[in-house]
């Protein structure tokens, strides 16, 4: 019997290792097999809560990805490392990588805690795991947060497991023995690889076991510079995206799209005809449109050309920008007035209400594209009692189910694969490549290669929502009383898997929250403003659900954020400060101010530029990291009209200078790949980048139409710098480096130009910079003088 | 049907498939080679670039009907071949930026970067940040400042 005392002390946790800060003991499992395969439960994250400030606002209590690590904790399935015996060790992901490099930090992880070289972890991405419920959703910048503990454990119990085989091997004691480098070593020099220790250290039936993880000081590969392991895969051609892989008989498929977004077809009038054409193999009508399959996608291109269809408009036909921007307003609420945001409670004593000023500002921002390089696409291969579906899908148990719903197939007969996405920025949370194949093929009866058109993707494609975002801040001297913020969008579409998780988890959020809609809880989870402006308040309604919508990368706070900031610099301005002073001033994170601190210091804050040349600073402060941003942009007309052929120049933002606390980085170059790329986001939505409405359908169909940031816009000067940190635990990336960028743009083209723009991308009422592609045919026709345009 | 031969990536190819079959379909759906990507098929953003004979072009608004039997066709699968060593210069010069988020548009901007140092080779100068900022080539995760610093460290190894 073992001493009960003995045993409290060893089983009570200090307070500070249960919140899940410091802890390092964990259970695993060793599971039963003809190799070693070593697992964890990916439920075993446990939300980080913060010591609260006050008055706090929610997401400093519990934030989004308090909400998405709390969704894994009833989902008790396991993730494994399986050690193979040629020495590698294999892990399958459950997300999604779309170019954010969470295949390198999770091949990182692994190899930390299994003394493995990263290149020997190989890393692939779980099909859906229906099993995982809300577990497998990539989203919210969460992939590091919610995994960093169990993928190690995984590794942590493998280590331990080959540990005990070497020791029986080599004769020693297993406390004699050390691991390096994949291999086991013992003091007498002899050493043995883990592919050869892969079979001994087999279990013959699952055990579970407690591990203990290293000690953050002891990190020898987390931390590091790690270049992306698919790099070479990628700069070679290898790299293998949804339209590279090989599915027999999968031929190219396309569709023909209505002239007027989300209009249906009613009857292909030449099917003969279509049939006909060289290349085609068959036509088919579905919900989205005319389904033609052929020998090649330029095939497929010509027949859509060749298509007559009758079209059922839309529910926006004739409907234009300026018909949305109404209803909009119409949806809006009226701000508080000054007697109504409780200024009293602020205990500031008597307050002469008539001597408080206010700033109003109010900021329209038109709908932006999501769309990537790699196209809505899919692989599909419906059976009469089966199917078998290949994307890169963010929310692949969601697209099982739906897919299943579709076909009357039980969902356990659909097969998900999860293949690596040429970028997302929001759009693969969505599935609607996937679940437009499966029709497909299901109407032809053949498996169908899916890819939907550039012109397709970018209009009938997810998209931002257009938004306003109207601020009220009142001040009184020197003191900020109050900021209030009020965001009126057009719907978000969360219908991708965030929904029933929030459904599920309702009874663990914050008092209150439970009553939100999923946007609003997004909303109220995500924004916050991190300064001391006494009374705070911001809140989000949302009408009309006409749009194909999504969580475009950083969701609202890019737009949210940009409108706060261009407040704070007027509420400086009003109060003769200037936009850093002020900042430090009011800031009330200690780590979004060094953040703000630093990029002054590096970026020069203050040095004299040239009339038209302005500086801009802005701070973000989500996913448990803390950013700021400086930005130098020239506005001075030789800049803002330099030529070049089909292009939006205008503004150039000539300097970037980014810094980020995101706790523990995993990889410090991959976390600055992100801000850069945050940075580009951020320069596009603010000066360049919007879809138009006019007359029932988005009319750019091209990148030469919407324009994103190319490289006649980005910054040449791009200094990324990754603050240091005594945090045990990682923050997430993927979305952090979008919203201080954006509104350190504003903030900057304000300055130069003496004047706030009311409405972003500030060039969307100019006249339009492209001839729009027509919508009858749908799809543009190839050019063919490509070799006149060689060089 | 009638019959199309060209050099890719150094041995000649022939295939059965109709003259106006742009090249990037005949590479991609017909003979499997699926480095060069679709971005928009109307040569705007450039994920496609290619070489034809040492210059930079874009499959997706050629013919293959327009292509002649002797005419070489470069991939990124086939550029580390025009080079000494494993990779190319280009190649490396990527790793070692690590430059790549997605890749979806690397094989074109490596692809591009090669063939516009060469050109401004040829017009006797050097890569100039005005050469940099014309590139069109578009890369939606935004890697345009590893792409420019992979640019000139390339050109300086080739």
């Amino acid at each position: 019997m073992s001493d009960p005392t003995m045993d409290s002390e060893r089983t009570q946790a200090p307070a500070s290792e249960r919140s899940g800060f410091n802890r390092r003991k964990f259970f695993g499992y060793v599971i039963g097999g003809t190799t070693l395969i070593a697992a964890a439960d990916i439920a075993l994250a446990e939300p980080a809560k913060a010591a609260i400030p006050s008055p706090p606002q929610i997401p400093e209590i519990y934030d989004l990805n308090d909400l998405l690590t709390t969704a894994t904790l009833p989902t008790a399935n396991l993730i494994t490392v399986t050690i193979n015996e040629d020495g590698t060790a294999s892990f399958a992901l459950p997300r999604a990588e779309v170019g954010q490099g969470i295949t390198t930090s999770t091949a990182m992880l692994i190899a930390e805690e299994l003394d493995i070289p990263v290149e020997k972890v190989k890393v692939t991405l779980a099909d859906a795991r229906p099993e995982l419920l809300f577990n497998q959703l990539t989203g919210g910048s969460n992939t590091t947060i919610s995994t960093f503990t169990p993928i190690r454990v995984a590794a942590a119990v493998a280590r331990n497991a080959l540990l005990d085989a070497a020791a029986i091997l080599l004769g020693d004691e297993v406390n004699r023995l050390i691991t390096k480098a994949g291999a086991v070593l013992a003091p007498n020099g002899r050493s043995v690889s883990y592919g050869e220790l892969a079979k001994h250290a087999a279990a013959p039936k699952t055990k579970k076991v407690e591990v203990e993880l290293k000690d953050v000081s002891k990190f020898t590969v987390i931390g590091t510079e790690q270049k992306r392991i698919d790099a070479r895969d990628a700069v070679t051609g290898r790299k293998v995206f949804t339209m590279d892989l090989k599915v027999d008989d999968a031929l190219p498929t396309m569709l023909c799209r209505p002239p007027t977004l989300n209009g249906k077809p009613v009857k292909l009038l030449n099917e003969a005809e279509i049939t006909s054409m060289p290349g085609v193999t068959d036509v088919a009508m579905v919900d989205t449109g005319v389904a033609v399959r052929a020998r090649t996608f330029g095939q497929c291109i010509d027949a859509i050309r060749a298509m007559k269809v009758e079209w059922r408009d839309g529910p926006v036909a004739g409907e234009s920008d300026e018909d949305i921007v109404r209803k909009l307003r119409q949806a809006e609420v009226p701000l508080p007035k000054i007697s109504e945001l409780g200024l009293d409670k602020l205990k500031l004593g008597p307050i002469n209400l008539n001597l408080v000023k206010s700033i109003d500002a109010d900021f329209l921002f038109y709908f932006r594209s999501n769309s990537a390089l790699d196209t809505n696409a899919a692989i599909a291969d419906v059976r009469s009692d089966r199917a078998e579906i290949w994307a890169s899908l963010k929310s692949p148990i969601v697209a099982q189910q739906t897919i299943a719903q579709e076909l009357g197939l039980p969902q356990n007969k659909v097969k998900v694969h999860v293949v690596q996405g040429g970028g997302s920025f929001g759009r693969k949370l969505f599935f609607d490549a996937a679940l437009e194949a499966a029709k497909v093929s299901k109407a032809m009866g053949k498996p169908v290669k899916l890819m939907w058109h550039r012109a397709d993707d970018a209009r009938v494609g997810r998209m931002h929502p257009m938004a306003t975002s109207r601020v009220r801040a009142l001040y009184l001297g020197t003191q900020v009383l109050g900021f209030v913020q009020n965001h009126t969008s057009i719907e978000t579409d969360f219908r991708h898997g965030l929904g029933e998780l929030i459904t599920a988890h309702v009874a663990d959020l914050p008092t209150g929250l439970g009553n939100f809609g999923f946007a609003e809880t997004i909303f109220a989870l995500t924004q916050e403003i991190p300064y001391n402006f006494g009374v705070v308040n911001q809140t989000l309604v949302e009408t009309d659900d006409r749009f194909n919508t999504g969580s475009m990368r950083n969701i609202y706070s890019p737009d949210v954020r940009t409108a706060a900031e261009l407040v704070v610099d007027q509420l400086a301005a009003a109060m003769g400060l200037d936009p850093l002073t002020f900042r430090r001033k009011f800031l009330k994170d200690k780590r979004v101010l060094a953040c703000l601190n630093k990029v002054a210091e590096v970026g020069k804050w203050g040095r004299p530029l040239p009339k038209g040349m302005a500086q801009g600073i802005a701070i973000h402060k989500e996913y448990k990291s803390a950013s700021a941003c400086l930005v130098e942009i020239d506005c001075r007309p030789e800049t803002v009209g330099r030529d070049i052929p089909n292009a939006v120049t205008g503004p150039r933002v000539t300097k970037a200078v980014y810094a980020i606390d995101i706790g523990l980085a995993i990889n410090p170059t991959g976390l600055r790949a992100q801000m850069l790329s945050g940075i580009n986001d951020g320069i596009a939505l603010a000066l360049t980048s919007s879809m138009h409405l006019r007359d029932g359908h988005f009319l750019e169909a091209s990148w030469d139409n919407y324009f994103y940031t190319r490289q006649w816009n980005t910054p040449p000067e791009v200094n990324i710098i990754v603050m240091p940190s005594d945090a045990k635990t990682p923050g997430g990336a993927g979305e952090a480096g979008v919203a201080a960028s954006m509104a350190a743009v504003a903030c900057a083209y304000a300055r130069a130009t003496g004047k706030v723009p009311d409405y972003f991308p500030i060039n969307h009422r100019d006249p339009l910079a492209f001839r729009p592609k027509p919508f009858v045919p749908p799809v543009p026709a190839s050019p063919t003088n490509g070799l006149k345009l060689t060089y | 049907m009638p019959e199309q031969t060209f050099i890719l990536n150094g041995k000649p190819v022939t295939v059965d498939v109709e003259d106006d079959v742009r090249v990037l379909w005949v590479l991609r759906d017909v003979l499997g080679v699926t480095g060069p990507k679709y971005g928009c098929g109307i040569n705007v953003c450039k994920a496609c670039t290619c070489h034809i004979n040492g210059r930079a072009f874009n499959p997706c608004s050629v013919r293959v009907g327009d292509l002649k039997p002797n005419d070489r066709v470069t991939t990124i699968e086939g550029l580390a071949d025009t080079a000494d060593g494993e990779l190319h210069p280009m190649q490396q010069a990527w790793l070692d930026n690590d430059v790549s988020q997605c890749g979806y548009c690397q094989p074109g901007q490596i692809m591009a970067a090669v063939a516009l140092v060469k050109k401004v080779r040829r017009e006797g100068r050097e890569i100039t940040e005005d050469d940099l900022d014309h590139i069109r080539n578009i890369c939606r995760c935004g890697t345009y400042s590893r792409i420019r610093e992979a640019i000139e460290q390339g050109a300086r190894n080739m």
